[in-house]
């Protein structure tokens, strides 16, 4: 830790930026009303209600998805905003930790002063209506339209249910390697459905057990139905300020005290250790910038397309060591009343997961910090980590946050 | 080839990108080849124009041993396509070449579900329609 020897450049920023605003729309039939582009407005709408600004002190448009080729100005046209700061980094699930950083950067240099960062997606509904929802049908579509790529030519052929089976493969890796369990997995789900069960806008609702996660039916081996995520409609929006508006907007500030970024590869074939993702350089540099350690955290919203998605990211980031993240879980200690408490609101697993699941990590871990969590409330959370992951755990963003007790 | 009918095309065919010729082109002789970068020696996959090890342009395709050891493996329950649902169950691996690359692959085997972490695999190859011919791996003996 601390080795980066532009830490302490990247230190003078931290608590620059805060979250004000925060709001998500899901449904526990898992599907929404009306276009992506109107959730898109009222996922903005709402989170700027919350902050108590108004779509006139917007400055920084920050979005990936909607539209057709630009989509941070396609939005910004339909908004009628003319920004100062426009950024549009599609980063697969963690997009929208890489977007808070990037918001919380500009803010920090004046770039601008209030940023909205925005998700909408419709897999659910539009799979009903015969579109190709969200996975292997939408990713094979999308990459067959375009010039010949390497997953095409070198992925394709060989039949990987994707995206399941990229991670499988890395549980597969994981397991021969660290002797892994399928029950040790099958834990994060049953540690996941608790905080589910005390969630009423969560989509799944009733507890489950490691025998029915083990019961349930191979998606790809060794995963089974139940370690894999949900895909259901949903939106979501937070808005960024600086730490001095923070102060004059309704409910204060979230803020942004570390944020930390990488990549390993695009394809699985390509990853260079299956067993490693980029966590493992995102998470350190997010916490030392955020001048912490993994025992400071009192609150963990990551990533959970997959079981073996939040197992590795509990290794990368340092909650305990790399291989020892089965016997880890397996004491549910991630679920409610554990000394790991992770995911919350019932995570990509139960909660929701529209297909690129990071929003929903950063509007739960502002819910956890402001106290407004109710039943699952995390009693006494100060810091909070929000751990997106995306691609073909290709991807990885880490956004440390706080109350303003750590600033 | 002979020019028999292959019958019905049982995978997703791979196009030819960029980068690829070289290989497909050696698999109608049914020839395993890799890209060797001649700066540092070292062989890539997948293939690419410029060495992924050290920045090297110059790209070298050599005969290859087609052995290996089994990476990672998962059973596809599901076909990936409508036109693998009569392979199914089967495996679909990345498997760690003797000449260093790790490939995507599958292993052809009458247990999909007993192919593991570590075992060895030999190559062989399935027809396409084409005259190409696609590297799949069984297990060794």
């Amino acid at each position: 830790m601390g080795s980066d020897p532009r830490t302490e450049v990247r230190r003078r920023s931290r608590g620059a930026a805060a979250i004000v605003g925060a709001a998500d729309l899901v449904s526990p039939t898992g599907e929404l009303d009306g276009s992506t582009r109107r959730l898109e407005a009222q996922a903005i709408q709402a989170a700027l209600d919350d902050a108590g600004l108004t779509m006139a002190d917007v400055d920084g448009i920050f979005a990936c998805t909607g539209g057709t080729f630009m989509p941070s100005i396609e939005l910004a046209e339909y908004l009628g905003v003319q920004p100062s700061w426009t950024d549009a980094t599609q980063t697969g699930g963690s997009s929208f930790e890489v977007l808070c950083e990037h918001a919380a950067a500009a803010i920090a240099l004046g770039h601008c002063d209030v940023a909205v960062i925005v998700y909408a997606a419709t897999p659910k509904s539009s799979f009903k209506k015969g579109g190709p929802g969200f996975g292997g049908g939408a990713q094979r579509a999308a990459a067959l339209a375009g010039p010949v790529s390497p997953m095409v030519e070198w992925e394709l052929p060989f039949g990987m249910r994707a995206p399941m089976g990229a991670y499988a493969l890395a549980a597969s890796r994981h397991m021969a390697m660290f002797g892994t369990t399928p029950e040790q997995l099958a834990r994060i789900a049953v540690s996941t459905r608790e905080w589910a069960t005390m969630n009423p806008r969560a989509r799944l609702r009733d507890p489950i057990t490691i025998a029915d996660v083990l019961a349930s039916p191979y998606e790809a081996s060794p995963l089974h139905k139940l370690d894999c995520c949900l895909v259901t409609d949903g939106a979501g929006a937070v808005v960024l300020t600086s730490a001095e508006r923070a102060a004059d907007c309704a409910k204060g500030g979230v803020f942004v005290l570390g944020t930390g970024t990488s990549h390993t590869h695009s394809m699985i074939s390509a990853m260079p250790d299956l067993t490693v993702t980029a966590g493992a350089v995102s998470g350190p540099r997010a916490f030392d910038m955020a001048g912490i350690t993994a025992a400071d955290v009192d609150v963990l919203e990551t990533y959970d397309s997959f079981t073996i998605t939040v197992l590795l990211a509990l290794e990368d980031l340092g909650f305990c060591a790399k291989g020892e993240g089965g016997p880890y879980v397996a004491d549910g200690r991630l679920g409610p009343g554990g000394a790991r408490p992770a995911n919350t609101n019932g995570g990509g697993l139960a909660y929701t997961h529209p297909g690129m699941y990071g929003m929903f990590l950063l509007v739960e871990a502002v819910r956890q910090l402001r106290g407004e969590c109710g039943p699952r409330q995390v009693p006494g959370a100060e810091i909070a980590v929000a751990h997106g992951c995306g691609g073909v755990l290709s991807s990885t963003s880490t956004v440390v946050l706080g109350t303003e007790a750590t600033r | 080839m002979s020019g028999a009918d292959p019958g019905p095309r049982r995978r997703f065919e791979p196009p030819v990108g960029d980068s690829g010729e070289p290989f497909w082109a050696a698999t109608r002789d049914q020839r395993f080849v890799l890209p060797w970068c001649r700066r540092c020696g070292r062989a890539h996959w997948y293939p690419r124009e410029r060495c992924p090890h050290c920045g090297g342009m110059d790209i070298d395709w050599r005969e290859a041993e087609g052995r290996g050891l089994v990476h990672a493996v998962s059973v596809m329950p599901k076909p990936a396509l409508p036109m693998m649902a009569e392979m199914v169950p089967y495996t679909v691996a990345l498997v760690e070449l003797a000449d260093g690359p790790r490939m995507m692959t599958n292993i052809v085997a009458d247990d999909p579900w007993a192919v593991a972490v570590g075992d060895p695999v030999v190559l062989i190859w399935e027809p396409l329609s084409d005259g190409r011919h696609l590297p799949v791996f069984r297990l060794e003996g």
